[in-house]
């Protein structure tokens, strides 16, 4: 064991110093079948449409672009709620990407509307806007007939998974290839220490935890934004611009973030649970700017075969914090996010892998090219829906029932997008947001 | 009459001159054209100051004269002339010049071309100095972006002047061409900046904070005569001057330093000693200790076992007094620099909690992963920051406590390291005991551990060869130690303004000993931020280098206060 903790971590640490640049990450292709050569695309150019141009949308781009070297690869169309957004996304890109990136100002496109015109001129688009949007993307791409890259989560409400899902069915039927970024799918010591945990090396899995225990991540305030625009903005306008803390664009925190950890679970298991109950509260991030998500939840969900899975996420400086997976068994315990397992089988992953926000790309344009079939979305919306259950557990203080939960006719989304139209959590004389109501509030 | 002529002839000519190199339009004219890439390219390490390979190019004569590799000018025969024919190899080819991932564009590579088959014309009179090589993303964007953009832009477009976009800022405006490439005496753009305060075409305005510092205004000078190069596709937004990184706020500084000397009665070495400081209004402490001036042979010895090249030759360094923190800095702190509101709620902050230029140094964003990847916050050590980061940090430290905290040079962190040793480590020379003294990846159960937990170097700083490697302030540079011999070696920092590579010292929980002597040195990389998903990436956070911390050090005397907005702002994170 010591010899080969040694051996394994000067590896890793040559990770660290850069020295080496070994690509792992194509194990998860390596169980794919050949192309049949049916249909090629690998010496077409590929003209891709980005939709959501903030940071990471942005770093999308970025590494589909960089899958240049699979075939030639152009950045045509951009879409964007906000004109400033787009343009500060389409400077980097071209500074980085020169003449992969050609997207005059008629191939810019602003407002609520404008991702139906850049997604016409792509054959992939890459879908980065704040999640609530997500599903009327997808079903727009797909109804389009294009292949897609779609971040997490894909969804923020039961009636968004619905949609995702049903699109989700038509894009297999259209040959086209999704991929959802849940990039620990493409990391390579996830993979590896999951195949070893579904091959036994910890016995039967009897409990599984997982965490998102950090701090606050960035805020916009109303006034900050006003000062910024010297002028009042519209209640729409706000909202999408701090958005992080409203329930319809975002899902609260639970969903678009601690999403990661309960779909490796997910992955773990095979399967998705069939009911939650949990607890949750704003207790320490209370303010005029932080809308209506909580600070906390804490959920036990259980799968079909009896097994639970703990699960935390917070956003409270000073407390523990973790972002981590961990699985125990009946012959051992497994750090997945460490890639350490301990026990009958004491292991220690000692490879590297690319950077899994690279190999995510590599792995759905090599399918595109290669006519591979490759589809994430239906995973991607029942992880969504899996931490949808764990927010509607929170929020009510009940235990939920997947079928119940995945058939609620409760959407969170505003009747109508424009910017003067009126979200569905509006502040109240003081402000301040109303946070669900534990006991209370219907959520199926 | 033809040398002044291909520039400044009309819109079609000018177009032509971005197209064709120089030399396709008439004689290379040596003031305009070339003097400017020499100096702004070569003369650098090429000058009586600095003379690499024995060759200096500050003179035709010393040009023709060459060096170890024989005559850098053969007038006539450019493919004779390695000032030619270096600059065009590969660029990934080791012997390439300039050196470090920099080439000359190739309209400059084919002027130097013209130049030399015309017979190299070089004034005798005219001796180069080194000059600034400017790049334009790095360099002026930033100027345009916080000085010009916002009134020369869509929508804005006063005096018929665009500047948000090539096309529209090498059409010029109402008053002319802006921008004539390699005459930066007829362009507008520098022209202007330079004019007195009272005159009404002065730019910016003076109610829009014109005139410009000198530095800036000297940058678009250079940047025109280097050939005013403007990478394609690139759009210019309005920015706030104090948005970027880039650049110093001087007047916050300024205001800093005042308090900082009023704040400093203490200036004699041999009164100085440990103390403990205490961050207002929270209780958080740490505890720097007191090192005396002196000298010390920095680098190892050629038989020291694990030894690298860079590590050499040994040089004698002479620093002044300064103090340095007895451990690394830790989340306590740190924290209190990230989340300066919620930990004032949290602390419930006294009243001296806010102090209103502690409030302004600029902050890092709030990440959206959990930076101490789960190994500990409280008495663990900071990590992951990049050197932007760690400048801020000791900006605002200064601001907090009213003393001059900066990054330790690397001599200075070598000195410390060693407390009077000249063994590899500062217990001796042996690595198989190091788990005796400190964190590394055999004993820290791979994470990084409490600081102060292992025993303290003979000076009583604790951790310095484990738990976290420690970033210094100087870039790095392979070979610098040559230039540090020979009295060169007093109080020396290496500047500059390239992102990479910058240097760290010291090893980590995920290092073994070979990694953690005294003298071993560490290049940082891009690499280190690769799991950054975003564009741009952060200029605050590498995620990828959690084996990395930090460490402040505070100088006896304190630095004028220009010297201090180097230290505090001595790079440009934007990868």
């Amino acid at each position: 064991m010591k010899d080969d903790n040694q051996k394994q971590d000067s590896v890793t640490r040559r990770r660290f110093l850069g020295q080496s640049s070994t690509v792992v990450g194509t194990t998860m292709l390596g169980s794919l079948a050949l192309p049949s050569g049916v249909f090629s695309a690998q010496n077409d150019e590929l003209k891709i449409a980005l939709i959501g141009c903030g940071g990471r949308g942005s770093g999308a781009a970025d590494q589909a672009l960089n899958t240049h070297d699979q075939g030639p690869i152009k950045l045509v169309a951009m879409a964007d709620a906000f004109e400033d957004r787009l343009e500060g996304s389409l400077n980097n890109l071209a500074r980085k990407h020169g003449d992969r990136v050609d997207v005059p100002e008629d191939r810019r496109f602003y407002g609520f509307e404008g991702y139906k015109q850049a997604i016409a001129l792509a054959d992939v688009v890459i879908l980065a806007t704040p999640p609530g949007f997500r599903p009327i993307h997808f079903e727009e791409a797909v109804r389009q007939g294009k292949h897609v890259f779609m971040e997490k989560p894909v969804a923020t409400d039961a009636p968004g998974v619905r949609k995702v899902l049903a699109a989700a069915e038509e894009a297999k039927k259209k040959n086209l290839k999704v991929g959802v970024g849940l990039q620990r799918h493409h990391q390579a010591g996830y993979i590896e220490t999951i195949k070893r945990l579904q091959d036994g090396a910890i016995g039967d899995i009897i409990t599984t935890r997982a965490y998102w225990n950090g701090n606050t991540p960035w805020v916009r305030k109303r006034a900050d934004l006003e000062k910024q625009y010297g002028r009042k903005l519209t209640e729409m306008e706000y909202q999408m611009r701090n958005w992080y803390y409203f329930v319809w664009i975002c899902g609260d925190h639970i969903t678009e973030q601690h999403i990661h950890n309960l779909d490796v679970i997910n992955w773990l298991k095979n399967d998705y649970p069939v009911r939650a109950n949990g607890m949750g509260g704003a207790e320490v991030r209370i303010g005029i700017d932080y809308g209506e998500i909580f600070d906390h939840h804490t959920v036990e969900f259980e799968y079909a075969d009896g097994s639970r899975m703990y699960s935390q996420c917070r956003h409270q400086v000073g407390c523990w914090n973790s972002v981590s997976e961990h699985a125990h068994g009946s012959k051992g315990s497994a750090e997945i996010n460490r890639y350490v397992i301990r026990g009958a089988n004491d292991w220690r992953f000692g490879g590297q892998g690319k950077n899994p926000y690279q190999q995510e790309h590599d792995d759905l344009f090599h399918a595109i090219r290669n006519n591979i079939d490759y589809n994430e979305a239906e995973n991607g919306a029942k992880s969504s829906m899996t931490s949808i259950l764990g927010r509607m557990a929170t929020y009510s203080g009940k235990v939920v029932e997947w079928k119940d939960a995945i058939n609620s006719e409760i959407s969170t989304l505003p009747e109508k997008f424009a910017w003067d139209a009126m979200p569905k959590s509006l502040p109240g004389p003081d402000g301040m947001y109303a946070t669900a109501v534990p006991g209370k509030s219907i959520v199926v | 009459m033809k040398s002044i002529m291909p520039y400044h002839v009309g819109a079609s000519s000018m177009v032509l001159s971005l197209i064709f190199p120089l030399a396709m339009q008439g004689e290379v004219d040596f003031n305009q054209h070339i003097k400017p890439i020499l100096e702004s390219a070569c003369l650098s390490c090429h000058n009586p100051d600095n003379i690499k390979g024995e060759l200096l190019l500050n003179t035709r004569a010393n040009a023709i004269k060459g060096g170890e590799y024989g005559a850098a000018l053969v007038p006539g025969k450019p493919e004779e002339s390695s000032l030619y024919t270096l600059t065009v190899l590969d660029p990934d080819d080791d012997d390439i010049m300039p050196p470090k991932g920099d080439p000359l564009t190739q309209e400059q590579t084919e002027s130097l071309k013209a130049w030399i088959e015309e017979g190299a014309t070089w004034p005798e009179d005219i001796e180069l100095k080194p000059a600034m090589r400017v790049d334009f993303v790095q360099d002026v964007q930033p100027i345009l972006e916080q000085n010009c953009v916002s009134c020369h832009r869509e929508g804005h477009a006063d005096g018929n002047l665009r500047l948000d976009h090539k096309e529209g800022a090498f059409a010029g405006g109402k008053s002319g061409k802006a921008i004539i490439p390699g005459r930066s005496s007829l362009s507008s753009l520098y022209t202007f900046t330079i004019l007195p305060e009272d005159h009404d075409d002065l730019m910016p305005p003076t109610k829009k904070d014109g005139p410009m510092p000198a530095e800036k205004c000297d940058i678009l000078r250079f940047w025109i005569d280097q050939g005013a190069q403007w990478p394609e596709g690139i759009t210019l937004v309005p920015r706030k001057a104090d948005a970027g990184p880039s650049g110093a706020n001087m007047e916050l500084v300024n205001a800093m330093h005042q308090r900082i000397l009023e704040n400093t009665t203490l200036t004699d070495e041999s009164s100085m000693n440990d103390y403990t400081e205490t961050l207002a209004g929270t209780g958080v402490q740490f505890d720097m200790v007191a090192i005396k001036g002196g000298t010390f042979m920095m680098g190892s010895p050629t038989d020291e076992a694990g030894r690298r090249e860079d590590e050499g030759p040994q040089v004698e360094i002479t620093l002044s007094p300064f103090w340095m923190g007895k451990h690394e800095v830790t989340w306590n702190e740190y924290e209190l620099f990230m989340y300066p509101e919620e930990m004032a709620r949290l602390l419930n902050a006294g009243d001296d909690y806010h102090d209103p230029l502690a409030d302004a140094v600029s902050k890092p964003t709030k990440p959206y992963v959990e930076m101490s990847f789960g190994m500990g916050k409280d008495g663990y050590p900071a990590i992951s920051m990049t050197q932007h980061a760690a400048n801020k940090y000791c900006q605002w430290l200064s601001a907090k406590t009213g003393h001059f905290y900066r990054l330790p040079t690397e001599a200075e962190w070598e000195y410390a390291c060693r407390a009077g040793t000249t063994t590899a480590f500062w217990f001796g020379d042996d690595g198989e005991k190091i788990g005796d003294y400190e964190w590394f990846a055999d004993n820290a159960d791979f994470k990084y551990q409490k600081v102060g937990t292992k025993k303290a170097n003979p000076w009583g700083l604790h951790d310095m060869h484990g738990n976290v490697a420690e970033w210094v302030i100087d870039a790095y540079d392979a070979e610098r130690y040559a230039g540090l011999a020979d009295g060169n070696g007093i109080d020396p920092y290496q500047f500059s303004d390239k992102l990479y590579p910058r240097t760290v010292r010291g090893g980590s929980w995920d290092d073994y000993p070979e990694a953690m002597r005294s003298a071993a040195r560490r290049a940082s990389d891009a690499q280190w931020k690769m799991q950054d998903p975003q564009l741009p990436k952060s200029i605050w956070y590498l995620t990828d280098a959690q084996f990395l911390g930090i460490r402040v050090v505070r100088p006896l005397k304190t630095p004028p206060a220009d010297e201090i907005a180097r230290y505090w702002n001595n790079l440009n994170e934007r990868d």
